[in-house]
């Protein structure tokens, strides 16, 4: 069971490896803001929540694994905010709130 | 082994490039996010160097606090004068910073094989001072004095920022108003991330007696969450002139005296803790100190008086 669990772990962190480093590159080569923004939160919600996913099973239940997950949800929002306030900047400042 | 070798070369790579970055070049706005970037990148060398208090401070102070202080400075220095300082004060200023690097180079270089280690000494009393973590035994019991000390440099600081205010503001809000110019998503943000975010910092402040954490770092996320509330616009600065503000500015340095000269009378000497005592009485300390760290820390960013009382 426990090995079973370690190679998920495995499996899951190196994916969520990838979506950062496929976040990175597309922040350094995609053309404009709008665009590198998206490859930027593709990494923070794909790529942070897959590597959260994958420790989930390694860590002291339950306080541990809560607290990884608050760490994603945290990060989330975090990311979300700032994305929409880059975005508005962009499109010229214009709050249609 | 080669490839966690391999990590440290790479991260001290661009620790240099980032930090070069940040000298370089010539916008206030590119330095500042290199400095931040910094701060975080330094932040990953001390857990990379197993060293997780240190990371957490560096994360607060040097990745949070110093470049909101950064970011404010720079736009204040952006609407008010675009004047450099003159190629005399920049070289004299490089030198300085030229010859301090040297000398920390030097010391570094010149440290014996087998570094003196007081960490087993440490180790030995912590049971005295009823903490888990080593690291807080030393900020709060062993070398309390300059945690005390480091409160008052904070406090100076404050004082000479909001002695940059001008007469007829004295006691007034800081002119740091955002209600007008807020949108929806830093609005929900300030509503969702804040009560999580104090939640988090007194967790912080807690578990720093066991853990990585403390009140320095659990202060700094406190006083983020300030902040955030007032670039929302659902709080406003409080008055500089309020009683209750300059008594929570300094309560961390009374409680620390108070606990100090009754050192004297309780334990035979000055900060010394009374026997069985010492965990309570940290905790009492460290709870005004979190106080104290997070109010100082949202009243430098602010900044100094700007309307009238």
């Amino acid at each position: 069971m426990s090995e079973a669990l370690d190679v998920f772990t495995r499996i899951a962190v190196s994916l969520g490896a990838m979506f950062f480093l496929a976040g990175t590159v597309g922040l350094l080569r995609f053309p404009d803001t709008l665009s590198r923004l998206h490859a930027l939160t593709k990494a923070d919600n794909l790529g942070l929540g897959l590597i959260v996913l994958g420790l989930l099973p390694q860590v002291a239940w339950p306080f541990g694994a809560l607290k990884l997950v608050l760490v994603w949800v945290l990060v989330l929002a975090a990311s979300a905010a700032s994305s929409q306030l880059v975005a508005r900047k962009v499109r010229g400042g214009k709050d249609r709130s | 082994m080669n490839a966690v070798y391999g990590l440290f070369a790479g991260l001290s790579a661009l620790l240099l490039v980032v930090a070069g970055f940040a000298v370089v070049t010539r916008r206030h706005f590119a330095a500042v996010v290199g400095f931040t970037a910094f701060g975080l990148l330094l932040s990953l060398a001390w857990v990379a160097l197993a060293a997780p208090d240190v990371a957490l401070t560096e994360a607060a102070v040097g990745g949070g606090v110093t470049g909101v202080l950064l970011l404010s400075a720079s736009v204040q220095m952006r609407a008010k004068m675009e004047v450099l300082p003159s190629w005399g004060v920049r070289f004299i200023a490089a030198v300085l910073a030229a010859i301090v690097t040297a000398g920390l180079m030097l010391v570094v270089l010149m440290l014996p094989d087998e570094a003196p280690t007081l960490a087993p000494a440490a180790k030995e009393s912590l049971a005295f001072t009823g903490m888990g973590n080593p690291a807080t035994a030393v900020l709060m019991a062993y070398r309390a004095l300059d945690t005390m000390l480091e409160k008052v440099v904070l406090l100076l600081a404050l004082v000479a920022v909001w002695s940059l205010g001008r007469d007829h503001f004295w006691g007034g809000r800081p002119d740091f108003d955002f209600s007008t110019q807020t949108s929806g998503p830093l609005l929900l943000l300030a509503r969702v991330l804040v009560p999580v975010g104090v939640l988090v910092g007194i967790y912080l402040f807690w578990v720093g007696a066991d853990e990585p954490g403390g009140a320095f770092a659990g202060g700094a996320l406190i006083a983020a969450m300030g902040l955030l509330a007032f670039f929302a616009g659902v709080a406003r600065p409080p008055l500089v002139g309020s009683g209750w503000l300059r008594w929570a500015v300094v309560a961390g340095i009374a409680v620390f005296l108070i606990v100090g000269f009754g050192g004297f009378w309780g334990a035979g000497d000055f900060l010394a803790y009374p026997d069985g005592l010492a965990k309570p009485v940290i905790v009492v300390i460290e709870v005004a100190m979190t106080l104290s760290i997070a109010l100082t820390l949202v009243l430098l960013v602010v900044g100094p008086p700007g309307r009238r009382p």
